[in-house]
C-alpha cells in the first residue's frame, strides 16, 4: 500500500464531508446535524419564506427553545410578551416546515448543547452546527462542531451545506492525573489561563492526553463547551469506549444492525500517529488547582488559594489597562485573596455545567450543609427536563432544596439573562457558566467563572473558598 | 447584500481589545424576531449608563465622529456569542468597515454576509489609525487593491479571495450554493451507503 500522510481528527472530518474542493483550503462542506433554537433562527426561517425556499433535510434538525425559557412559573403565562413572541416563532416555523420540535412542556426540552448528546443527536464524525458559539460542545464525541450566525442558519437550511475555509489544526495534551477536587471545568479554564481567549482563534483544538481519557463524557463536553473562549470555534475529543457507551440504546444513534459498522467507523477517526499540528500546547494536569476568574474575560483566572494579579505583573500597556478596567468593574483590588471575594449570588446551569455529574458533584458538597445567610439567591437549573428527571430520582433536588437552593426548570437561564433569571448591578456571581463579561448576567452583574464544587462551596461559606477544604473534611 | 467596494469616511476609534458581542449588543435585546431594530443597542454599556443616560463624551454617540463609516477596533474584536445581531447592530451604527488587529472567527464570518469589511492589520498600524481617527482625518478603504490608505500612511491587508468575491459583488450565498445542487445531492447519495445510520430511510 502506497504511504499516505498522517491525518488528524479534524483532517479526516473535513475531508469526508467536502462536496466540492474549492482550492486553498476553501470547500463546500455537508452538514450533517443542525440543532435551532428561538433566538438565532427566526430571521433565517423569514429569509427562506421571502426566497420561495425550502428546508433541504428536515431529518437533520432538532429545534428546541432554551435561550430565554422561564425556569419557573411555567404554568403561568410567559410575562415577557417579546420572549414569547420568539418562542411562538420557533414554534410556528417548526411546524411549517415540518421539523422535529421539542416543546417546553416536553420532559426532553433544555439546553440545546445538552438535549443534541441526550438524544444520541451528536455522533461522533458528523460535522453538527447551530446558531450558538458553544455547539463546540459537541466536539467531545469526535464531531467537528461549531457555531454559526444566523446567515449560516438560512444556508444550511436551505442547502445543507457551508461555504468554509479549513481551520488550523492545534492539540491541547493535559498530562498527568487530574487533582481531587478539581474537574473538567478546572481544565478548561487553566487551558484559556494558558493560551488566552485568542489563543485558539483559527484553529479546532484536538484535546488529548490521560486526563482528557479520563474524563467523562461530560466532562469532555464541559471542556470541549469552553474552546471559543480559547477562540477556537471547534474542540475534539477522539471517541472511545465511553463515547459509545454513552450513546448506545439512544433515540437517534444507530440502531443494532448497523451499529457495529457505526463503532468501527467512529474509531477509525482518531489522528493518525504522526499526524502534525500546526500549534502543540502541553499543560501539565498534576499542576491544575481548583480556578476562580477574577476580571471580564475567562482568561482572567487565578488558583482559588491565589490572589488577584498585580497591574505589574501584565508587561503590555493594553494589557494594563484592561486589567484596570476590569478591577473597576468587578470591584475587587490587585493583590487581593481570591477567597476575601464575596459571593452574593450562585448560579449552577448552562451548556457549561447543568448535565447530571454536575448536579451530582456540586450536590456531593452541599449535602447535609445550608447556604450562607448573605447568599441572595442560589439557583440550580438542570440542563435538560431528562438531567433534572434523572437527579430527582436521585435525591440531589431535595440536598439542594434543603440546603437553601432554588430547583429549577431547564434553559440557558442566568448564563446569559434573556429570561428574567439575572443578578443585580454590583453583585458577585459564583457561577458554572462560560462567560464573565460585562453586563452578561445583567447590567453591573459581576461574574465569576467555577466549576459546580466551587460554585457550590461557595454557597456554602458566602465567599470563594477552596472545595477542597470541604472534601477534606469527609474523608 | 449591499455591495463593498471602497468608502472613504472619518473614522470612530474604540480600541478596547476582546470586545466581545455581548458589549457590542447586550443578549436582553436579542429577542426581536426581524433583523432591525438592533442599533438603537448597540454598544449599549459604552453609551448608557445603568439608568438609562447617555455617557457624555462616548465616542459612539460625540458629534466628533458623527457620520464615521469605519470603526477602529481592538484585538480578537467580536469574541463570544456567535450572534449575527452583532453586525447587524453595527450596521445600524452606520458602520461599513471595521479595523481591528484580529477579529473572532464567526464575528468575522457574519461581517462578510452582511456587507461589512472587516480589515486585519498589524497592532502598530491600528495604533496609528486611532490617532488618525481621533484627529478627525478621512481614512479610504479600498477593497479591490486591499489598501487603507491615510494621508502619507499606505497599509496593505490580507484578505479571503472567497470573500472578496462576495463582497464587491455582492453575492446572494444561498443563491449561489443552490446552483450546486446536483453535487450535494450525489454527495448526499454516496454518504447514504458509507454512514447509512445518519439517514432516516
Amino acid at each position: 500500500m502506497p504511504q499516505t500522510k498522517p491525518l488528524t481528527m479534524y483532517d479526516k472530518i473535513w475531508a469526508n464531508h467536502i462536496v466540492e474542493d474549492r482550492g486553498q483550503g476553501a470547500a463546500l462542506i455537508y452538514i450533517d446535524r443542525h440543532l435551532v433554537h428561538e433566538v438565532t433562527s427566526p430571521q433565517a426561517f423569514d429569509g427562506l419564506r421571502a426566497a420561495g425556499r425550502t428546508i433541504h433535510s428536515v431529518d437533520s434538525i432538532i429545534a428546541v427553545p432554551d435561550h430565554n425559557v422561564p425556569t419557573k412559573n411555567r404554568d403561568k403565562p410567559n410575562p415577557d410578551p417579546m420572549s414569547t413572541a420568539q418562542l411562538n416563532a420557533l414554534e410556528a416555523n417548526a411546524k411549517e416546515f415540518g421539523l422535529d420540535y421539542i416543546a417546553m412542556d416536553d420532559v426532553r426540552q433544555g439546553i440545546v448543547h445538552v438535549v443534541g448528546p441526550e438524544q444520541g443527536f451528536t455522533q461522533p464524525g458528523v460535522t453538527l452546527v447551530c446558531g450558538d458559539s458553544h455547539t463546540s460542545t459537541h466536539g467531545a464525541f469526535g464531531a467537528l462542531a461549531f457555531g454559526i450566525g444566523t446567515s449560516e442558519v438560512e444556508h444550511v437550511l436551505a442547502t445543507q451545506t457551508l461555504q468554509l475555509n479549513k481551520s488550523k489544526n492545534m492539540r491541547v495534551t493535559v498530562t498527568g492525573v487530574l487533582p481531587m477536587g478539581c474537574s473538567a471545568k478546572d481544565v478548561a479554564l487553566a487551558i484559556i489561563g494558558a493560551i488566552g481567549t485568542a489563543g485558539g482563534t483559527g484553529s479546532v483544538i484536538e484535546y488529548a492526553g490521560p486526563v482528557i481519557e479520563a474524563l467523562s463524557v461530560e466532562g469532555r463536553m464541559t471542556l470541549c463547551n469552553m474552546s471559543i473562549e480559547a477562540g477556537a470555534r471547534a474542540g475534539l475529543v477522539a471517541p472511545d469506549g465511553k463515547t459509545c457507551d454513552y450513546l448506545k440504546g439512544r433515540p437517534y444513534a444507530p440502531t443494532a444492525d448497523q451499529w457495529e459498522t457505526a463503532v468501527k467507523y467512529w474509531k477509525s477517526l482518531a489522528s493518525d500517529d504522526g499526524a502534525v499540528f500546526d500549534k502543540d500546547i502541553i499543560i501539565n494536569g498534576d499542576q491544575i488547582v481548583p480556578l476562580v476568574t477574577w476580571g471580564t474575560s475567562p482568561e482572567d483566572v487565578a488558583p482559588v488559594t491565589g490572589f488577584v494579579p498585580e497591574i505589574a505583573d501584565f508587561a503590555d500597556r493594553a494589557k494594563q489597562e484592561a486589567m484596570q478596567k476590569a478591577l473597576h468593574y468587578m470591584g475587587l483590588k490587585a493583590g487581593q485573596a481570591i477567597t476575601d471575594i464575596p459571593v452574593d449570588r450562585v448560579f449552577i446551569g448552562s451548556c457549561t455545567n447543568s448535565r447530571i455529574e454536575d448536579m451530582r458533584e456540586a450536590a456531593a458538597i452541599v449535602k447535609g450543609r445550608c447556604i450562607a445567610d448573605t447568599i441572595i439567591e442560589a439557583i440550580v437549573v438542570p440542563g435538560s427536563g431528562l438531567v433534572k428527571l434523572q437527579a430527582e430520582k436521585e435525591g440531589l433536588d431535595k440536598v439542594f432544596l434543603d440546603a437553601g437552593f432554588q430547583w429549577r426548570e431547564p434553559g440557558c437561564s442566568m448564563c446569559l439573562a434573556m429570561n428574567p433569571d439575572k443578578a443585580g448591578a454590583g453583585e458577585h456571581v459564583a457561577s458554572t457558566s462560560n462567560r464573565n463579561f460585562v453586563g452578561r448576567q445583567g447590567p453591573g452583574a459581576r461574574t465569576h467563572l467555577v466549576s459546580p464544587a466551587m460554585a457550590a462551596a461557595a454557597a456554602l461559606a458566602g465567599h470563594f473558598v477552596d472545595v477542597r477544604d470541604f472534601l477534606g473534611a469527609e474523608s | 447584500m449591499k455591495k463593498f467596494k471602497a468608502i472613504a469616511s472619518i473614522a470612530t476609534p474604540f480600541p478596547r481589545a476582546n470586545t466581545d458581542t455581548d458589549i457590542i449588543i447586550p443578549a436582553k435585546h436579542l429577542k426581536s424576531i426581524k433583523r432591525t431594530g438592533f442599533g438603537e443597542y448597540a454598544f449599549e454599556s459604552v453609551r448608557f449608563d445603568s439608568k438609562g443616560k447617555r455617557i457624555k463624551g462616548n465616542v459612539f454617540d460625540a458629534e466628533k465622529y458623527k457620520g464615521a463609516k469605519i470603526l477602529i477596533a481592538g484585538d480578537n474584536f467580536g469574541c463570544g456569542s456567535s450572534r449575527e445581531h452583532a453586525p447587524w447592530a453595527i450596521a445600524e451604527l452606520g458602520f461599513r468597515c471595521i479595523i481591528a488587529p484580529s477579529f473572532a472567527d464567526i464575528f468575522a464570518g457574519n461581517c462578510v454576509k452582511n456587507g461589512i469589511l472587516a480589515v486585519p492589520l498589524p497592532q502598530e498600524q491600528v495604533d496609528a489609525l486611532v490617532l488618525a481617527a481621533e484627529a478627525g482625518h478621512e481614512i479610504r478603504v479600498d477593497l479591490g487593491d486591499q489598501t487603507v490608505i491615510c494621508q502619507n500612511a499606505y497599509y496593505k491587508f490580507l484578505f479571503n479571495l472567497a470573500h472578496k468575491k462576495m463582497l464587491l459583488d455582492g453575492l446572494d450565498e444561498v443563491g449561489q450554493t443552490l446552483q450546486v445542487m446536483p453535487a450535494i445531492d450525489s454527495y448526499e447519495e454516496k454518504q447514504k451507503l458509507k454512514t447509512p445510520w445518519l439517514f432516516k430511510s
